[in-house]
């Protein structure tokens, strides 16, 4: 097994006409490759560049990123100080957002909540989705016994309903941003291990594959190294996808005053705007930027998301195959 | 027949899991819960009914198994303790007064927006690239981005302190008693409309897509094509043939949502101070009420386990593929 990329080439060549077809044309069938040969990745980073959701979703979540890395120097000093501005002030140009309940600057608390909760929704999102591969890799791979105590396994976390496990387990275990991360992993694993594991039970059965385990690969290599590679889209959604949940239940933990309060995060932030009444005074300009930044985050993931759903599935392009007719007589 | 069986048997082992769960949690913690919870009481509680928690969460001198067993025994025969924060109501009458409400408040969400999101996935996936195709998607993806919670603190601010249009919160005004007459059941409504609309607008993009994307798929059938080929009208071909047969993801995820409801309404709850088993759980973790806060979990995950396995059942019906498989 090579580690160069067959499919490079094979995307390469004809990268416009299997993307962006004219309306209304068939899209050719895929070049069939021989047994061994690995699927176009390539096609998929290439497929996202061409894609506008997924450009603009990206950069979004890179500007993210930059605000959240920067905040040191945008708004230097601790931003939970109280009283570095009147109280409940609305937005002007000493304070862009408007300052808290306590006088604290609402720009600075967002900015600095972003890197709280970028952190928590990174760190939960890597750690979940490499917990669901190596538990769907291995029911998959291995079968029989393994896989049936492990599908158990996650069917079993699937259903405990996850927020009031959340909120239990967070009332549980003692406080701190390390107990919100340990919480979301345990409570979040279980969906990409189920998809990670039908995904990789499909390519379990291909000739490849079996041609390895006949040459006697060791199975971690063959698990990591052949079958992980070919699906690099299916763990990407699954990744972006357990950041946005990290992001969205750390922001739920924290407003229910379960996380650390003394941390500043969109969560805790608006746990204090709750917290200050800045709903009963009227001071929306407190609660309204850190639920636009989570939710603009958790937009841009989905948006990646939904662009690499496309490029996978032809079916869902809008340019499908005799639907346009249809839709025009409809 | 088979397939039932099994079902049931991964329910129960789901159900015996999350038992287990909530019997060794306590060990887990730091301290002694019946200590944290002897000091919550302010001195209500006698020594007896220290001993009696203790012996409930497996305090006691007996060897682990034993404890365990009789945990189990109780958990089975419906006793669940004594609440502390109520200090004399046991815990099941707590859950049973307010467990009402949260099925009143999630089942309204959850019919509203999974018939609303299956019907503009139907139109959707039937008028592709149309406009409730282009533009809906990506709009409800964006709103659906935002949290539960936040979006019912804006419902909240706008149409409750700002507009004034609804009440601010609890499940119906002061002075009144539950009872059926007009007036208390519009005062109630009154109250359900925000927490409710606010649910079925984060939820209902995730019914359209799911539902568009299966109807895609089915379009694509043959049957689909015989019979536009037969010459049915449009309508027929799309809600008989096409929208039937892609009703049936949705029905499991009708299942799963069951649960996603009461897992949502609890922030949706905390906010509108909804008396519903949500917001009885958040005060149970505030106050400390250790066996509150497990009668509450037990009784959500034993709502969602036999939601799924009578959504099984229904599935065995309408899918008759599963019986072999």
């Amino acid at each position: 097994m090579s580690v160069t990329d067959p499919g490079r080439t094979a995307a390469g060549a004809t990268p416009a006409g299997v993307i962006t077809g004219p309306p209304g044309r068939p899209v050719p069938p895929p070049i069939p490759r021989a047994a061994g040969a690995r699927p176009p990745r390539r096609g998929l980073l290439a497929g996202l560049r061409r894609s506008r959701k997924a450009t603009a979703g990206a950069a979004l979540l890179l500007l993210f990123v930059a605000l959240a890395l920067l905040a040191p120097v945008l708004s230097p000093g601790d931003p939970s100080l109280i009283g570095s501005g009147g109280a409940a002030e609305p937005p002007s140009a000493g304070h862009l957002l408007g300052t808290t309940a306590k006088g604290q600057d609402v720009l600075g608390l967002t900015l600095w909540g972003a890197r709280s909760s970028l952190f928590v929704g990174f760190t939960v999102g890597a750690a979940a989705t490499l917990l669901g591969v190596v538990v769907g890799m291995s029911g998959a791979y291995f079968g029989r016994f393994v896989d049936g105590f492990l599908s158990l396994l996650t069917n079993v976390f699937l259903l405990l309903p996850g927020l009031p496990l959340l909120v239990i387990l967070a009332a549980f275990l003692p406080p701190g941003t390390g107990t919100v991360i340990v919480v979301l992993i345990i409570t979040g694993w279980a969906g990409s291990a189920r998809v990670i594991r039908s995904q990789a039970l499909s390519i379990r059965g291909k000739d490849y594959v079996a041609a390895a385990v006949v040459t006697g690969e060791r199975a971690p290599w063959i698990m990591f190294r052949e079958i992980l590679p070919n699906m690099a889209s299916v763990v990407m959604t699954t990744f972006l996808g357990c950041v946005i949940f990290g992001i969205g239940a750390q922001a739920g933990l924290e407003f229910l005053g379960l996380g650390d309060v003394s941390v500043v995060s969109w969560g805790t932030n608006l746990y204090w705007a709750g917290n200050d009444g800045a709903l009963m005074t009227g001071a929306w300009w407190v609660f309204v930027p850190s639920g636009v930044c989570i939710a603009l985050v958790a937009f841009a993931l989905a948006m990646v998301n939904y662009a690499i759903d496309e490029i996978t599935n032809p079916r869902l392009r809008t340019t499908g195959r005799g639907l346009s007719r249809r839709g025009k007589e409809g | 027949m088979r397939f039932i069986l099994r079902n049931l048997g991964f329910y129960l082992i789901a159900f015996w899991a999350s038992i287990t769960l909530n019997f060794m949690l306590p060990r887990f913690m730091p301290g002694d819960p019946v200590s944290r919870m002897f000091a919550q009481s302010q001195d209500q509680m006698r020594p007896e009914q220290v001993e009696e928690l203790r012996r409930l969460f497996g305090l006691d001198d007996r060897p682990l198994w034993r404890q365990y067993l009789s945990y189990v025994h109780d958990v089975c025969t419906g006793q669940l303790g004594v609440s502390i924060s109520r200090f004399p109501t046991p815990v099941s009458e707590v859950i049973g007064a307010q467990i009402g409400w949260t099925l009143l408040l999630g089942g309204t969400a959850l019919v509203l927006a999974a018939v609303l999101g299956n019907l503009l996935g139907i139109v959707a996936a039937w008028r592709r690239g149309g406009l409730v195709d282009s533009v809906l998607p990506p709009l409800l993806i964006f709103v659906g981005s935002f949290p539960y919670f936040w979006l019912a603190m804006g419902a909240l601010y706008l149409f409750g302190l700002t507009l004034g249009w609804f009440p601010l919160r609890h499940a119906y005004d002061v002075g009144f008693t539950p009872e059926w007459s007009w007036a208390f059941v519009s005062n109630a409504g009154s109250h359900l409309v925000l927490p409710a609309l606010t649910i079925v607008v984060v939820s209902v993009g995730g019914w359209m897509l799911g539902m568009r994307n299966t109807m895609i798929a089915t379009t694509a059938e043959d049957y689909i094509t015989m019979a536009e080929a037969k010459g049915l009208r449009p309508m027929r071909i799309m809600f008989r043939y096409a929208a039937r047969n892609a009703l049936l993801p949705s029905v499991t995820n009708l299942g799963m949502a069951l649960g996603f409801i009461v897992g949502g309404a609890l922030l949706t709850e905390v906010v509108f101070a909804y008396p519903g088993v949500g917001y009885q759980l958040l005060s149970a973790v505030q106050g400390l009420d250790y066996p509150l806060m497990q009668g509450i979990f037990l009784t959500i995950t034993a709502s969602v386990l036999f939601a799924n396995f009578v959504v099984d059942l229904v599935y065995v019906r309408l899918d008759p593929r599963v019986r072999v498989g």
